[in-house]
C-alpha cells in the first residue's frame, strides 16, 4: 500500500473512536445539566479543557494519571488482540503493586536498582498471578473471564492481609509510603514539567507500548499469539502451540498491568495501597482505555492521555459546587459511554459482515 | 387449463450489486421431471427459494395452473402444494419418524394430537410409493438414505404436487441414489410434477424429461434431455467447450513415503474404536483415494495424520522419520501438508489478511522472518506470487481480509498454501467440494502436477465422480476401519457403494 492508502486506513480507523468519545460527551453533558443545570456549561468547559489548563504543571499531573492507565490498558489490549479477555486487572494490579513495594522498602541497594528491581518483581508475581487463569482455561477450559474476575477478589483480599503482617502503616491504614530511594526518577520530566507528580514512570509507559506494538505486529510470536485468537484450530494445524500462546499472553497481560501498579506506587505523589474491601478501579478504566484506543498499543497511548485529561477536568469541576460523587460519575458515564459505544460499533460491523456473508451464501450454492 | 404446472416468467432477483436471478424462465409441464442444472453461484437456490416463497422477486411472475400466484413466505408455497426436499434435511433429530412428518400440519383434537389418522395415511403412502419407512424409528437412528424418505413422505403427507428436490444424491451412495431414482419415476407415474436440481449429469440422463439450463445468473436453455448428450449439457452448463482431462501414465509403484500401520483411535465412550487397526502405505507419486460415506471415521484418520488428537495407538511414518509422537509443527515441516475439510474452521484465520493466510506455515522460516522479526517485503513478494499462480481473486490484493473473500477463493487460499509446501505427503479433504468446474480442474491440475514431482496425494472425498476420475488407488472406510482395495480401472460405483454401506468386506493387506 502506498503512504496515502496508509493514512487513510489510520485516518478511517479514527474516526469511530472520534465519534464514540463525541457521544460519551455528550451523555456527560446531560448528566451535569441533570446535577446542576446553573453550572453545567462551565462544569463541561472544565471537563474538556482538562489538565491542559493548568500550565505545564497541569498537563504534567495528566501524564502522571496517563501512566498506570496506560500500562493496564496496554495489559488488557494484549489479552484482547490475542484472544483472551483478562479482566483481572484490578487484581494483577494490586498484587504488583504490593510486591514492587514490599521489595522497595526491604531491599536495601543503590540506585537505579533500588527501583527497577521492584518494577521487575510486580511484572513477574503479576504475571504468575495473572497466569493462573491461563494455565485453569488451558487445563481445565474454565472461562477465563470467570476466574479472572473471582482472582480479582482474591488479590485484593491477599493483598490487604499481606499488607497488615509487612509494610502497614495503621495510622493511614495502608501500605506505608515507597521510601524515597526507591522512588523512580524524573528523569528530566520533573524538570520540564515542575511541581507536578510526573516522573519516568511515563517514560517506562510509552516505551512498553512502543515494545508491546513491535512485538504484536512485527514478531513471529506476535503473528502466532494472534493467529491463535483469531482461529485456534486453524493455528493449531498451522503447528502453532496455542495453548502455551495463551498462557504467555495472560503472562504478559498480567505482567504490564502488575508493572502499571508498580508505576503507581512507586512514586512521591503520597499514592498508596489501602487496606479497603474495594477493588483497585484502575484495573477496569484499563478496559475502557483499550477499547477505546481499538486495543492498539500505540492508540493506548493516546487514549490513555484523554481518560487522565478527564479526569484531571474532573478535579477541577468541584470549583464550581459538583460533589467529588457527582463528578466520578460523570468521568465515568464519558468514559464508558466512549469505551462501550465504540464496542457496539464495531459489533455493528460484525453484524453488517455477517449480513453480507449471508446474503451472498444465498447466491451461492 | 395450461400445460404447465409452474411457470416462472422473467424473474429478476439481485443483492446489491450482485444479479442472482437475470430474466430466467422455468416452466415445468405436469408430469415431468424438470432438470434445473447450473454450476455453483449459477442461481439456482436463488431461483428455487423465489418459488419457495423466501425471497420476493425484483420482477417477473410466477403461474402455478396457469394462473398468477403472489408467493410471500413458505407456508403460502405449501398451500399451492409446493413441497421441497432441502440438500440438508429438515428433520428434527430426537423426534420420530413420524413426529417429523406430521410436525408442521398436525391433525389436533381440543388441543391433543391424533396420531391415529396421520398413522393411518403415512402408512398407506408409504405402502403406495413402496418408500419403506418405520415410522417410530427416532430419526437420529436411521440412514442417510431413510431420512430422505421421510423428507419425501413429508411432502406427500402435505398433498404436495409440485416437488422439489435439492442435489437429493449429495449423501447417498450409489444403491441408495438407484432406489431413489425408482421413487421419483413412481411419483411421476402418479402425475406430481418434479424439479430436480442437480449438477451431476449422469442422473440428469438417467430421469430428467427435460432440462433448465443456468449460467451466472442468467437463462441459456431448456433442452429435451433424450435429444442432448452429456457432453452438449456441460458445455451449455460452463459456457464453453470442455477437454477430456489428460489420462496420466498409469505410474508404476515407487516407494513407500509414509506407512501408516495398526492405527486405532479408541472412543470417548469406550463402546466402538473410532478407528481400527487401520493400515496402509503411500507412494511416491500416486493419488490415493479414501472412499466411504461422510462419518466412517475419515476425520478422525486425518486428526490422527495430521497430529490434532493423539490419542491414538499405532505407528505412522513419512520416509525414515517416525512420526507417531510428534507434533503438529514437527509434521507440517517433516512432509505432510493437509488441505482440511473446514477452511473456515481449520483452513483460515479469517480475521487475518490474504497475505498471513498465506504465510501461516511459513512466516518461521527463512527468509519470512529472521531471529523472531518479520520480513515483510518478502512475505509481500511470495503472497503476490501466489495469488497469481493460483488466481486468487480478492478486491484489495494481499491486503484483503480473509473473511471479505468469497468461498472458492478461500478455497483457493488454502489449497495454493499446502500445495506450495511442497510436502511429500498432501491430505486433501474434499479439496474441490463448492466450487465451480473449471476450478475443480484448476485444483486437480495441481495436484496431478504434484504427483509428477514425486509427492503423494491423499484423497479424502465423498464424491465417486472425483474419486475415479484422478485416483491411482482407492480404499474404502467402513466404521473407522479399511474394509476394501481397489483399482479404479477394475471397479465400478456399484462395487464400491457395496463396501461403503458396509454389505461387504475384504481383508487388505497393508
Amino acid at each position: 500500500m502506498s503512504r496515502k492508502a496508509h493514512l487513510k486506513k489510520f485516518l478511517a480507523a479514527l474516526l469511530p473512536t472520534v465519534i464514540c468519545i463525541v457521544m460519551g460527551l455528550l451523555v456527560g453533558f446531560l448528566i451535569l445539566l441533570f446535577a446542576n443545570p446553573s453550572q453545567a456549561a462551565n462544569g463541561f468547559k472544565t471537563i474538556l479543557s482538562g489538565g491542559f489548563v493548568g500550565g505545564m504543571r497541569g498537563i504534567g499531573n495528566v501524564f502522571y494519571y496517563a501512566t498506570p492507565a496506560m500500562m493496564v490498558g496496554l495489559g488488557v489490549a494484549v489479552g484482547f488482540k490475542t484472544g483472551v479477555f483478562n479482566i483481572g486487572g484490578s487484581g494483577q494490579f494490586v498484587i504488583g503493586g504490593y510486591f514492587a513495594m514490599l521489595l522497595a522498602h526491604t531491599l536495601q541497594i543503590p540506585r537505579p536498582f533500588s527501583w527497577i528491581v521492584p518494577i521487575l518483581a510486580a511484572a513477574v508475581t503479576a504475571a504468575v498471578w495473572a497466569s493462573i487463569a491461563g494455565l485453569l482455561y488451558v487445563y481445565f477450559k474454565v472461562n477465563i473471564v470467570i476466574s479472572t474476575i473471582l482472582l480479582n477478589y482474591i488479590g485484593m483480599y491477599l493483598v490487604n492481609y499481606l499488607i497488615r503482617y509487612t509494610i502497614y502503616d495503621s495510622g493511614k491504614n495502608q501500605a506505608k509510603l515507597t521510601p524515597e530511594s526507591a522512588q523512580i526518577p524524573g528523569m528530566g520530566l520533573d524538570i520540564l514539567f515542575p511541581d507536578s507528580s510526573l516522573n519516568g514512570g511515563f517514560i517506562i509507559a510509552v516505551l512498553f507500548a512502543i515494545l508491546i506494538y513491535i512485538l504484536l505486529f512485527k514478531t513471529t510470536k506476535g503473528y502466532e499469539m494472534i493467529a491463535g485468537g483469531l482461529n485456534p484450530s486453524a493455528s493449531l494445524l498451522a503447528g502453532i502451540s496455542v495453548k502455551k500462546n495463551t498462557v504467555l499472553s495472560m503472562c504478559i497481560s498480567g505482567a504490564l498491568i502488575g508493572i502499571g501498579g508498580a508505576l503507581m506506587f512507586l512514586s512521591n505523589s503520597g499514592k498508596s495501597i489501602s487496606v479497603v474491601d474495594t477493588l483497585a478501579a484502575e484495573g477496569f478504566n484499563g478496559i475502557s482505555v483499550a477499547l477505546l484506543a481499538g486495543n492498539h498499543p500505540l492508540g493506548v497511548i493516546l487514549s490513555s492521555i484523554f481518560i487522565a485529561s478527564i479526569t484531571v477536568g474532573g478535579f477541577y469541576m468541584q470549583a464550581y459546587r459538583f460533589v467529588p460523587e457527582i463528578i466520578d460519575i460523570i468521568v465515568a458515564v464519558i468514559i464508558y459511554f466512549s469505551a462501550f459505544s465504540l464496542l457496539i460499533m464495531q459489533n455493528f460491523e460484525k453484524l453488517q459482515i455477517w449480513l453480507k456473508n449471508k446474503r451472498e451464501e444465498g447466491h451461492e450454492g | 387449463m395450461s400445460e404447465y404446472a409452474i411457470e416462472m416468467l422473467g424473474i429478476t432477483k439481485s443483492f446489491g450489486t450482485l444479479i442472482a436471478n437475470d430474466e430466467i424462465n422455468l416452466q415445468v409441464r405436469k408430469g415431468e421431471i424438470h432438470a434445473l442444472l447450473g454450476e455453483n453461484g449459477a442461481g439456482k437456490s436463488t431461483l428455487m427459494s423465489i418459488l419457495f416463497g423466501m425471497y420476493t422477486p425484483d420482477k417477473g411472475k410466477i403461474l402455478i395452473q396457469g394462473q398468477e400466484k403472489k408467493i410471500t413466505g413458505p407456508r403460502i408455497a405449501t398451500e399451492y402444494g409446493i413441497g421441497m426436499v432441502h440438500q440438508h434435511f429438515q428433520l428434527v433429530k430426537n423426534f420420530t419418524v413420524l413426529e417429523n412428518i406430521i410436525l408442521g400440519s398436525e391433525t389436533v383434537r381440543h388441543g391433543f394430537l391424533r396420531y391415529e389418522q396421520a398413522r393411518e395415511k403415512v402408512t398407506e403412502l408409504s405402502r403406495k410409493y413402496r418408500l419403506n419407512i418405520d415410522l417410530d424409528a427416532v430419526v437420529s437412528d436411521i440412514s442417510v438414505g431413510m431420512q430422505q424418505r421421510v423428507e419425501i413422505v413429508k411432502m406427500l403427507y402435505r398433498d404436495n404436487d409440485i416437488l422439489i428436490f435439492d442435489e437429493p444424491t449429495a449423501l447417498l451412495i450409489p444403491q441408495e441414489i438407484e432406489e431413489l431414482m425408482d421413487i421419483i419415476r413412481d411419483l411421476r407415474k402418479e402425475g406430481k410434477s418434479i424439479i430436480f436440481i442437480t449438477h451431476k449429469l449422469k442422473e440428469i440422463k438417467a430421469v430428467c424429461d427435460r432440462c433448465t439450463i443456468l449460467r451466472k445468473g442468467k437463462y441459456v436453455d431448456t433442452v429435451s434431455v433424450a435429444d442432448t448428450s452429456t457432453q452438449e449439457l456441460a458445455e451449455l452448463m460452463v459456457g464453453r467447450k470442455l477437454e477430456k482431462s489428460d489420462t496420466r501414465a498409469q505410474a508404476v509403484q515407487k516407494e513407500e513415503v509414509m506407512v501408516v500401520s495398526e492405527l486405532t483411535m479408541p472412543s470417548q465412550d469406550h463402546k466402538k474404536n473410532l478407528l481400527n487397526n487401520i493400515s496402509f502405505s503411500l507412494h511416491r507419486g500416486e493419488i490415493l483415494c479414501i472412499a466411504g460415506i461422510d462419518g466412517n471415521g475419515q476425520n478422525e484418520l486425518v486428526e490422527a495424520l495430521t497430529g490434532l488428537n493423539r490419542s491414538y495407538t499405532g505407528t505412522i511414518r513419512i520416509g525414515d522419520t517416525d512420526i507417531t509422537e510428534k507434533s503438529i509443527r514437527f509434521r507440517n515441516s517433516h512432509g505432510l501438508s493437509c488441505i482440511p475439510e473446514d477452511r473456515h474452521q481449520y483452513g483460515l484465520v479469517l480475521g487475518y489478511t490474504l497475505e498471513q493466510n498465506l504465510l501461516l506455515k511459513k512466516y518461521r522460516r527463512q527468509p519470512f522472518s529472521r531471529h523472531g522479526l518479520i520480513h515483510f517485503k518478502e512475505c509481500r513478494e511470495y503472497a503476490d506470487r501466489l495469488i497469481e499462480e493460483y488466481d486468487i481473486r480478492s478486491a484489495q490484493g494481499n491486503a484483503t481480509a480473509a473473511r471479505d473473500m468469497s468461498g472458492g477463493n478461500q478455497q483457493k487460499v488454502v489449497v495454493a498454501r499446502e500445495i506450495d509446501a511442497d510436502a511429500d505427503v498432501l491430505i486433501a479433504v474434499q479439496p474441490t467440494r463448492g466450487m465451480d468446474v473449471g476450478a475443480i480442474e484448476g485444483i486437480h491440475k495441481s495436484l496431478f502436477k504434484q504427483t509428477e514431482k514425486d509427492r503423494a496425494v491423499c484423497l479424502i472425498s465423498f464424491e465417486l465422480d472425483e474419486v475415479f476420475e484422478i485416483s491411482d488407488r482407492i480404499l474404502v472406510m467402513y466404521e473407522g476401519e479399511i474394509v476394501g482395495e481397489f483399482d479404479p480401472g477394475k471397479t465400478t460405483a456399484e462395487e464400491l457403494g457395496l463396501y461403503m454401506s458396509g454389505a461387504k468386506r475384504m481383508e487388505v493387506r497393508p
